[in-house]
């Protein structure tokens, strides 16, 4: 039975892998390991000093080793890694220093113990909530500090996803990326029900997106032999193969991305997640999540999907349409400023995929560059709710910020020039980005594609406008909440993402640049 | 700083161009200064002496600017996104130098009429003041800038400051009045801003496969978009356009921002903000998309003389008195937007002169209308009788602003009507003639306003006191209602003198103003039917 015989092997090679290239992954990953390996040796009492001051030096590490990398290598074209599975090109590296950045930021808030005693994470988060022990762990000082370690995991694994380039790779990144939020989601120190729920939530809704990007995957893998991007994008150039499987799979994993990018409609767990997480992971997840997920959605439909456009962008249109309208309609009626920071974040993922559905460089480099500064914004704006206080922790219903400005200016200039920026008002980086998002939609052909959505900005400034409104010209209630003077993290991170938010409104020329050089490899 | 491009283009006068820049920032050091004064006083000194240099530096910029020299003088540009092909470039040509010497006189007009104005408890003057200064910053910046990029953030920018002076400092209502003021701008501007972008977009088939937003070099090649395109851009210009200078049917906003606002923000409101709009309509629609101006004109000349008739009628059936300003602004932003439209040397200079002229005739009558409210405390007409009794100087002085804003001739608002319907007639007679019909009726609200407020006995609650209801003959002791102070009669004196000087001599501002309302109607391609110069 010769015929049978399995043919014969080559021997198998160790890929050729650019350890310099993925370096910064490999820090946060080593970094987010002897995390763990803190959590068990370290005594309780040195475990959050230990943590902090290992997360830090990882995400400058990271830094230095990807700003050495950049300057040694600037590769117009990129390179292709361990086995072609991960792409080191322009638009990765942009992605990348965006994520390091806000992965930086995310992490000072995560870290200040200044706003609240202990900081916004639980004790122990295994007591029940409710209980007498809940209220001793509330009043406590200590925290768990694994958030740190899964900080760390969670970045890596965004780095990982908007790199990657073949789909299994993006899953395993994916996952590594969910799992740590979902946990982190359930760990506030108040609120703690609500909080749990949206861990639930969060997981359940999460998972489903999971399963339908698997199955996705796996249809394109019928169809296509290969999970590689590039071969996908060959085989629907050329392939007898049933078209069926082509859309049926790109369907089901694109719903899977969006679904991480919180683009309506499947957005339906943002303003749970946002409202019940503690502020500073939601600040983590609106910032980086973000980028991460429109990173893989550039990439996939870039690189394995151009070729098919036609068939697909009718519908990702909708799609479009239905997030920005569902953000500015529905964020009118949000009294509770996360869930209101929620439906503005579905708002601008719609934004963000008419920059992505450009499929051109222009529209590449527009929704890089819109990424950078909505991370920044949102950030910072996460990073000054979590400032405003009353006795019962933090004071997100709209009705409490009134008169805001009078007790603490600073703190209300700083939040509207943040809103102001989100509903895109020149000389902030908003403004910026929409300008360059949708002139990449007018040059492609999407005219009323951008004038929707510039119709949809104008409702959403609206809400962000009515909190301004609240702020300025409301008398304060008299048992009002206070706003905490920050400590030194919190201050770092907010002040952070506002000089970004300004610069980049105001002299943008240069990260347009970064973000307008090179195309993706694959 | 690299100056070339656009000195290149402007060729003339490279050595003021650093005046313009000056003019811009300073309003904006004087206003961040003003908003860390914690004394009221000296807050407002510091603002009045700002503005005072301000109306300095305007002199030099109106004396080096040469009338008939190139078409963007004093300009300086540097590169700002070269991504995007977008500078930072400012430059004037008449029609924008007689704006920025407008806002040069009023802001300073406007710090001292404001001067003992009563801020909402807990406000401070500090703010107030600092954010006329930010204001001022912008408008200069909206009328200064070459750059169609530049002048859309100078658009969007002034209405962040505006937003605060009316939500902040303003009357009731002065939330919503500044919501719905800053939604219908934003949402002007999101569609313009569509525009902008179509406009980068297009400019690359045209200007050699370089996308740009570089006011001159579109003028000149913009001209060979088709219709279509040219259309669509122009209607988003055009609905912010409208929108700002308020055309019926989107003028909704003014009345209740202009009634809600304090007296001197009103002022700035009606009298250069408002003036974006039509200047907008002169700067950007007509040269940008010339066959589009001409092809939607007959749109634009019966909103425009829609919010003639009904600007008159509804200014002349209101009772209140800073609603009434917003109504005759309507009116006379329809004659303004007529002699625009109406395509002739003599009615766009017309226009071009009432922008001007509107913002002294009823910049003055709304600072009057402001004293008066100042001492009777109340809006409304009917709350009012008899007042001429009690100040005389007051009542002669609303009537003569009033006479000014009814187009009396000898006063200033005389020149520019007639220009606009003379040079409108033979283009759109129709159209000229219902405007003229206009003027009568602003003789009537204006007459009517001033007879119930001013004449007869003393009466109404604000004036007698509740007690005395309507009609009450006067009570000699409310006489403690006093008239014109130093203060106000100095604030007013330089506008009574322009009001006259421009009514028998508009020469000096007509000599700047007329190369460029040529040039502009030379871009539109069209022959001057009356001949003009």
């Amino acid at each position: 039975m010769l015929a049978l015989q399995p043919p014969q092997q080559a021997p198998i090679e160790a890929p050729q892998i650019e350890y310099s290239a993925i370096l910064p992954i490999l820090i946060l990953l080593g970094a987010a390991c002897v995390g763990v390996l803190i959590e068990a040796f370290v005594s309780k009492a040195n475990r959050w000093a230990a943590q902090v001051t290992l997360s830090l030096l990882a995400i400058l590490g990271a830094g230095v080793a990807f700003i050495v990398y950049v300057t040694d290598n600037p590769p117009q074209r990129g390179l292709t890694t361990l086995y072609k599975t991960i792409a080191v090109d322009r638009p990765a590296l942009f992605l990348w220093g965006t994520l390091l950045a806000l992965g930086l930021g995310a992490l000072l808030l995560i870290a200040d113990r200044t706003i609240e005693r202990g900081g916004a994470f639980v004790a122990q988060a295994g007591i029940r909530p409710g209980t007498i022990q809940d209220r001793v762990q509330a009043a406590s000082g200590g925290m768990q500090t694994e958030v740190f370690p899964l900080t760390m995991f969670a970045l890596s694994g965004m780095m990982v996803f908007c790199a990657a380039n073949d789909l299994l790779t993006m899953f395993i990144a994916l996952e590594v990326l969910s799992l740590p939020l979902y946990l982190m989601c359930g760990l506030a120190r108040r609120r703690r029900l609500i909080s749990q729920e949206s861990a639930v939530k969060y997981f359940l809704l999460g998972a489903f997106a999971s399963a339908f990007f698997l199955y996705g995957l796996a249809l394109l893998y019928g169809y296509a032999g290969s999970v590689k991007l590039a071969d996908i994008a060959n085989a629907a150039a050329g392939s007898a193969a049933s078209d069926t499987l082509l859309f049926a799979g790109f369907g089901l994993l694109v719903v899977g991305l969006l679904f991480k990018a919180s683009v309506g409609p499947f957005h339906a767990w943002t303003p749970d997640v946002y409202q019940g997480a503690p502020t500073p992971i939601t600040a983590f997840m609106a910032a980086c999540t973000k980028v991460a997920a429109f990173g893989g959605i550039l990439r996939v439909l870039t690189v394995g999907f151009e070729s098919t456009s036609w068939e697909w962008r009718g519908v990702l249109w909708v799609v479009a349409i239905a997030s920005m309208v569902i953000g500015a309609v529905l964020g009118l009626t949000q009294t509770d400023v996360k869930r209101m920071l929620a439906y503005s974040s579905i708002a601008h993922a719609g934004f963000l995929l008419v920059g992505a559905l450009a499929l051109r460089p222009e529209g590449l480099s527009g929704t890089l560059f819109y990424l950078l500064t909505y991370g920044f914004t949102t950030l910072a704006a996460f990073g000054a709710v979590s400032l405003v206080r009353d006795s019962s922790g933090e004071a997100t219903h709209l009705s409490q910020w009134a008169g805001l400005a009078k007790r603490s200016p600073v703190l209300a200039a700083v939040f509207t020039f943040l809103l102001l920026a989100m509903a895109g008002i020149p000389l902030t980086s908003g403004f910026v980005g929409k300008f360059v998002v949708f002139s990449a939609g007018i040059q492609d052909g999407m005219t009323p594609l951008v004038v929707i959505a510039l119709l949809a900005s104008a409702v959403a400034a609206f809400f962000y406008l009515r909190v301004i409104v609240l702020m300025y010209f409301s008398e304060p209630a008299p048992d009002g909440p206070t706003v905490t003077v920050p400590g030194t993290f919190t201050t770092a991170a907010i002040t952070l993402g506002v000089l970004v938010t300004l610069i980049l409104g105001v002299v943008p020329a240069f990260a347009l640049d970064w973000a307008g050089t090179g195309t993706f490899a694959f | 700083m690299n100056t070339q491009p656009a000195a290149m283009i402007a060729g003339t006068s490279g050595g003021g161009s650093g005046l313009l820049l000056a003019l811009l920032l300073l309003p904006l050091l004087g206003g961040i200064v003003v908003a860390f004064l914690k004394d009221d006083r000296m807050a407002k000194l510091t603002a009045l002496t700002v503005s005072l240099v301000e109306l300095v530096l305007v002199v030099p910029a109106w004396i080096t600017y040469v009338p008939n020299g190139s078409r963007i003088q004093l300009a300086l540009s540097v590169d700002w996104i070269p991504n995007f092909g977008i500078h930072f470039s400012l430059g004037i040509d008449g029609i924008a130098l007689t704006m920025i010497a407008l806002i040069g006189i009023l802001t300073p007009i406007v710090i001292g009429g404001s001067w003992a104005d009563k801020l909402p408890e807990g406000r401070g003057a500090a703010g107030f003041y600092s954010l006329l200064l930010v204001m001022q910053t912008g408008m200069v910046g909206v009328f200064a800038a070459t750059d169609v990029f530049l002048f859309y953030v100078f658009f969007e920018a002034v209405l962040v400051p505006m937003y605060f002076l009316v939500g902040r400092f303003g009357g009731p209502r002065r939330q919503y009045a500044a919501m719905k003021f800053f939604l219908y701008s934003l949402l002007g501007g999101l569609i313009m801003l569509a525009s902008v972008i179509g406009l980068y977009v297009v400019s690359k088939d045209y200007n050699n496969g370089v996308g740009t937003l570089d006011w001159q070099t579109l003028s000149t090649v913009m001209d060979q978009a088709p219709l279509s395109t040219q259309i669509w851009l122009f209607l988003g210009f055009f609905v912010a356009f409208a929108i700002k200078a308020p055309l019926v049917p989107l003028h909704t906003w003014l009345p209740d921002a202009t009634a809600e606002a304090p007296i001197g923000t009103g002022v700035l409101l009606v009298g250069v903000l408002d003036k974006i709009g039509t200047f907008g309509f002169l700067r950007y629609c007509l040269p940008l998309f010339p066959a589009a101006s001409k092809e939607l004109a007959p749109l634009v000349l019966i909103l425009s003389v829609l919010g003639i008739v009904y600007g008159a009628l509804l200014a002349a059936g209101q009772n209140d008195m800073k609603r009434l300003m917003a109504y005759i602004s309507i009116a006379h932003f329809g004659f303004i937007g007529l002699g625009i439209f109406a395509f002739s040397t003599q009615s766009i200079a017309g226009s071009a002169l009432y922008m001007v002229n509107h913002g002294l005739a009823t910049g003055m009558l709304f600072l009057v209308v402001g004293m008066v409210i100042a001492r009777g405390d109340s809006r409304s007409i009917r709350d009012y009788g008899g007042l001429a009794k009690l100040t005389p100087v007051l009542a002669g002085l609303f009537l003569f602003a009033g006479l000014a804003a009814l187009s009396l001739p000898g006063l200033n608002s005389f020149v520019s009507e007639f220009l606009v319907l003379v040079g409108s007639y033979p283009n759109a007679p129709v159209y000229a003639i219902i405007g003229a019909v206009g003027m009568i009726l602003a003789a009537a609200y204006v007459l009517w306003a001033y007879q119930r407020v001013f004449q007869g006995p003393v009466r109404g609650n604000a004036l007698v006191g509740l007690s005395g209801g309507p009609g009450t003959a006067g009570d000699p002791a409310k006489a403690s209602i006093a008239d014109l102070g130093v203060r106000e009669k100095v604030v007013l004196a330089p506008l009574v003198v322009l009001i006259i000087f421009l009514g028998f001599y508009p020469a000096p501002v007509l000599d700047v103003l007329q190369p460029t309302v040529d040039a502009t109607l030379q871009s539109v391609g069209l022959a001057d039917p009356v001949g003009g110069k």
